[in-house]
């Protein structure tokens, strides 16, 4: 059992996911196809540290222990992570990065619909805010997702691979965890019942402007990002993200 | 990403009244042109208002013909408005 409340698991959640897809996307500076391709990643990126900070600040004062959310994100190991185990895999070629992308957008875009409307009035604050950033998030992850599965032979194929490849992740996307369930009780994510079918409508459109079958739903697995049972993925990224704060402690310039 | 098509791009700010030539940059269309232009060219609240254009749909005057176009023009102050008090209702010319 988490020692947290649920609210504070909700912002760990959502800031954690952000900033680990950050991080991921972070990764792609001076590698994407295009510079015109590599500023919008990197602008999507900074979006994403922004609304983790605006996410983490909360849950920081929630816990209460004398950590900020920098000490949040830089001190914390692996187990404490809460993020979806979508975000964490590897960047791959251009289509599971795009893909991945995709899939949390609809995600996020979808959830923050419900958050926007709030019984707690900061979350609903900051939902607003990430809102419009995250509204241009999936427009773009959604044309490139249609660009690529609708392209030429090679960029569908790269397209069905990606799938099938981050399909296994999405469980978390496609149900109500046990904390997405007392939030929604608790008027935190009103209307989030219905999240998993927003999501999966969100998907099925753009698969079919895209040429992409929508594979069944994904099963369970043993891992669970909200309860920090996290793939080998985050391990790595980690021991990358931290390397400063861990080898220098408190540096700064 | 040798195929893609250059595009010129022009951005209207909050406070212009015009659309002005800020850069050009590379996409597959128009469309992604108008994403591409709006990371590269208003991430700092720059613009309002997006253009974008293909290269070679714009014809331009080339530098061997500036003498001709423009500098007949250097020694005729009195066409410019300079000469007259522009009154407030006029607003912007």
């Amino acid at each position: 059992m988490s020692k947290y409340d649920q609210l504070t698991e909700l912002l760990l959640h959502l800031g954690d996911s952000a900033i680990v897809q950050a991080q991921r996307l972070c990764e792609l500076c001076g590698h994407a196809p295009a510079l015109e391709e590599e500023v919008a990643l990197m602008n999507v990126g900074l979006d994403l540290v922004g609304q983790a900070r605006n996410w983490l600040e909360y849950a920081a004062e929630r816990i209460d222990d004398g950590r900020d959310a920098d000490a949040l994100v830089y001190r914390r190991d692996e187990l404490a992570y809460r993020n979806l185990l979508l975000v964490e895999q590897p960047n791959g070629d251009f289509a599971v990065t795009m893909c991945k992308q995709f899939l949390y957008d609809a995600w996020h875009y979808e959830i923050l619909n419900s958050l926007i409307h709030s019984s707690d009035e900061r979350v609903a604050g900051i939902a607003a805010k990430s809102l419009k950033e995250v509204t241009y998030h999936l427009k773009r992850s959604a044309d490139w997702v249609v660009r690529m599965g609708d392209g030429t032979d090679e960029s569908h194929q790269r397209m069905v691979k990606a799938v099938d490849h981050l399909w296994r992740y999405v469980f978390e996307l496609a149900q109500l965890d046990e904390t997405k369930q007392s939030v929604i009780e608790q008027g935190i994510l009103p209307g989030g019942e219905d999240l998993p079918e927003r999501w999966l409508a969100m998907v099925t459109q753009v698969f079919e402007r895209a040429t992409l079958g929508v594979p069944a739903p994904a099963p369970s697995i043993y891992l669970n990002g909200q309860k920090g049972l996290h793939s080998e993925c985050l391990g790595i990224l980690l021991a990358e993200m931290q390397f400063l704060q861990r080898a220098y402690p408190d540096a700064s310039w | 990403m040798s195929q893609w098509t250059l595009f010129e791009v022009f951005v209207r700010s909050k406070h212009g009244l015009n659309h002005k030539h800020v850069g050009s940059l590379h996409a597959a269309d128009a469309e992604m042109a108008i994403e591409n232009a709006r990371d590269l060219y208003t991430r700092r609240s720059e613009g309002v208002s997006i253009w974008v254009v293909p290269s070679d749909a714009i014809t331009a005057t080339t530098s061997d013909e500036k003498a001709p176009l423009f500098d007949p023009s250097d020694d005729k102050v009195y066409r410019h408005a300079s000469f007259y008090e522009l009154p407030d209702e006029v607003g912007h010319m």
